[in-house]
């Protein structure tokens, strides 16, 4: 027996034509940062594996020109990634308090709550 | 009923994209800009110390292999919207890279 469904031809450059189609494309492109800066941290986790001066030299790489505008090129995209996934929480995962639907506001709070929290607790351990 | 695979996938998604949110955009900022400022030291030892802890170890790992799942699962459906199918290629290089950063990770936690 053999199936052959129909796929239709994706056009492209369909999402250029709508300021809110590119909008979503720069959210869902905002991975693809989040997915190169992780492969630096793997990177980095090897580095300090293989001893000290491995490590002080991935350090050096993350100091380098190169190394301070890749990274400011990935936080642009993570910081996006962040603000995006929060202000779409209330619609993925609807909270209900005793029968009484959370705020949308409240749960987008919260989540920027544990943002400031997280990113306070991770500063602190870096030793700021 | 139908089995699906999709909770499986879904769930470290979805926990992908909320460890991502949470803590990539700190992490960059200590090595993207106070480490090179000079404003941050991140010393072999300290850094050493936390890899051999196990609590660290399980840290490191979560920090980078929910997110890159999730990277990795988002960049597909990405490709897919884009036009470039959403065949066994596609599906070979994102869950690929996501699963030798993964394999990567955790091989080196072990070692180290």
């Amino acid at each position: 027996m053999s199936r052959r469904p129909y796929i239709r031809k994706v056009e492209r450059g369909w999402w250029l034509g709508h300021r809110r189609y590119v909008v979503y494309m720069i959210r869902e492109l905002s991975s693809l940062f989040v997915g190169l800066y992780c492969a630096l941290l793997v990177l980095g986790l090897v580095r300090l594996a293989q001893g000290r001066a491995a490590w002080d030299g991935f350090l050096a790489v993350l100091s380098s020109p190169l190394g301070v505008l890749f990274q400011l090129i990935c936080l642009a995209f993570a910081a996006y990634h962040s603000v995006t996934w929060f202000a779409l929480t209330p619609k993925a995962m609807p909270l209900a308090l005793r029968g009484e639907p959370v705020p949308p506001k409240a749960i987008v709070g919260m989540h920027y709550g544990v943002w400031a929290v997280v990113s306070l607790v991770v500063l602190i351990a870096a030793g700021i | 009923m139908a089995r699906s695979n999709k909770p499986i996938l879904w769930f470290p998604f979805a926990a992908g994209g909320l460890v991502a949110a949470l803590i990539i955009p700190v992490l960059i900022l200590i090595t993207g800009v106070l480490v090179p400022l000079g404003l941050l030291h991140l010393p072999y030892e300290k850094m050493a110390t936390f890899a051999h802890n196990p609590i660290g170890k399980l840290i490191l790992f979560g920090a980078v292999a929910l997110p890159a799942w999730h990277a990795a699962h988002r960049l597909r459906m990405t490709a897919h919207d884009l036009g470039l199918g959403g065949g066994v290629v596609v599906k070979t290089i994102c869950y690929g890279s996501a699963w030798v950063l993964i394999v990567a990770t955790a091989v080196t936690l072990i070692m180290v």
